[in-house]
């Protein structure tokens, strides 16, 4: 009668000693659109892919600024996800009340895996139905951490989650050696490929991405549409069976204008210019 | 306790009775006089006696007024010793907990001042006070810092700072002799200069003093040590000549 007897209550085990709910939450998160976050010693960056649910809908927002020197790239729940992107918010402000500096990045992730790990262990909870990607500065340098709904958590040096994200990381396990002495631009070139990966057949345009940068001397932000179109015809992110992805794919041979000029467009934010000055 | 001797509990403890008596400082009983610091070439350094007054009468001669705060600051206090020692619960208590994340981040000095001053201002919006003035110096990441904190949350970093009677004594002398580049021994002299003015007109101060330094190597708090002192001046000998309407 019953397809499974142990999977009605988060704390309840199953005789393999599993928790059922647990991995059900754990689940949601593969729903969602793919999320990725990449770092080196200064920077970190975090994509998204933004999915409208609807052909008369637009897209939900999946990357969340928290503080200048901390943000998050959500998949699965959204609702969930905006709810401890409040709390994560709420930490550093009362943090930098109480000593006037910056939360340490680590530190709020102890205490929002410790936030989800209380609805595993509580009958009348439910787990949190989303993952988290926590990118931060702090005085130990750049990190980006991911958090999941059975209250576990682990720092990288590059990951993805969400629908498809094997593809990133695969991506992603291919280069992501040379990306702690990466630069601003390359990270986020990388980020821009690892996306493109997770897209089915489908073009990769700045309507259906969100990109977001955060590092030594410049607080997080997320970059505007056209800068981001801008970066996608530069290094010639096209998706849509690209011709066997060389490793160097982004050869700025586009012989026409400015092709010289290294960094167009967008150089980073010029407000809060030394705003998360911490040395490394 | 016989369980017939129990008698009904008096009103005044009783949980209903919202008039119980609250407990607060109203005035200060045991007192520590100025403390005043310096940053120097290579960091900071403190300076403070160690006498304990009860009211006027100096009732203790061997209080330590200069503590180290983590491995970044240390703290020099004025004011209620007890509260003084509440506040340095406060504080070991702050920095074991940072400690413990053991994470590769650590409170510094700016931290802590600011820590500090809003439990200050805490406890006066409670109309329960900490009765002190608080001097904040360190040093991280090979910045300087300091500051003072007084038992209304009135906080300031400078480049001198002291408390008290300090502020009236020794602040004019350290705003025409304090330069950026004192050394070390530059830097004892000048607040032996400061510390000596203070124990010829202060009437609560001892002589009996310490010195506490930091730097980017460590802390050090030196051990005690006595001025030198000479009470012939002419002006302490008659200290009322010319002094008209005095006895």
């Amino acid at each position: 009668m019953f397809r499974n007897q142990y999977d009605t209550d988060v704390t309840t085990w199953s005789p393999a000693g599993r928790l059922f709910q647990v991995e059900y939450a754990m689940e949601a998160v593969k729903q969602g659109s793919a999320a990725i976050g990449l770092r080196s010693k200064t920077h970190v960056v975090l994509a998204s892919v933004n999915k409208a649910s609807s052909e008369l809908s637009s897209y939900q927002k999946k990357i969340f600024k928290v503080d200048d020197h901390i943000g998050v790239a959500i998949a699965g729940l959204t609702a969930d996800g905006r709810v401890l992107s409040r709390y994560m918010r709420n930490e550093c402000i009362n943090y930098s009340y109480t000593y006037e500096s910056p939360l340490p990045v680590g530190r709020l992730v102890v205490q929002l895996a410790d936030k989800a790990q209380v609805c595993t262990q509580r009958s009348w909870k439910r787990p949190y139905g989303v993952g988290l990607l926590v990118g931060g500065l702090d005085e130990s340098g750049a990190h980006l951490y991911y958090n999941c709904p059975s209250g576990n958590y682990f720092e990288y040096q590059a990951f993805a989650i969400g629908s498809r994200s094997q593809a990133a990381k695969t991506y992603l396990e291919r280069k992501f050696e040379g990306f702690m002495d990466s630069s601003r631009e390359n990270l986020i070139k990388d980020a821009l490929f690892a996306l493109r990966e997770t897209l089915q057949g489908e073009k990769l345009t700045s309507a259906i991405c969100t990109i977001a940068v955060l590092g030594v001397g410049e607080a997080f932000h997320i970059l505007d549409q056209e800068t981001v179109q801008g970066l996608i015809n530069e290094f010639e992110v096209v998706g849509e069976e690209p011709p066997a992805p060389a490793d160097e794919p982004a050869a700025p041979d586009q012989a026409g204008d400015a092709e010289p000029s290294p960094a167009p467009a967008d150089q980073g934010p010029p407000a809060d210019q030394g705003i998360a000055p911490m040395d490394i | 306790m016989n369980v017939a001797d129990s008698s009904p509990a008096p009103a005044m403890n009783n949980l209903l009775a919202s008039n119980a008596d609250s407990q607060r400082t109203l005035y200060p009983y045991v007192t520590g006089t100025s403390v005043v610091g310096i940053k120097y070439k290579d960091g900071i350094l403190l300076a403070a006696d160690m006498g304990g007054s009860y009211g006027s009468t100096l009732r203790y001669k061997t209080v330590e007024r200069l503590k180290s705060v983590g491995k970044h600051s240390i703290i020099g206090a004025s004011g209620e010793i007890s509260d003084f020692q509440e506040i340095m619960r406060y504080l070991d208590e702050l920095i074991l907990y940072d400690n413990m994340w053991d994470d590769g981040n650590s409170l510094g000095p700016k931290e802590v001042h600011n820590y500090l001053t809003r439990v200050m201002y805490n406890r006066r919006n409670k109309f329960n006070p900490l009765w002190n003035s608080l001097v904040l110096g360190g040093v991280k990441n090979g910045q300087k810092y300091l500051g003072t904190v007084n038992m209304i949350g009135v906080h300031y970093e400078d480049d001198h700072v002291a408390t008290g009677f300090g502020n009236h004594l020794a602040r004019p002398i350290l705003r025409d002799e304090w330069h950026e580049n004192l050394t070390f021994e530059e830097g004892v002299k000048l607040l032996e200069k400061c510390m000596r003015v203070l124990l010829y007109r202060d009437r609560s101060a001892v002589n009996k003093l310490q010195i506490a330094r930091i730097t980017q190597d460590g802390v050090k708090v030196f051990p005690p040590y006595s001025l030198k002192t000479f009470w012939n001046f002419n002006a302490f000998q008659n200290p009322t000549v010319g002094a008209e309407g005095s006895w």
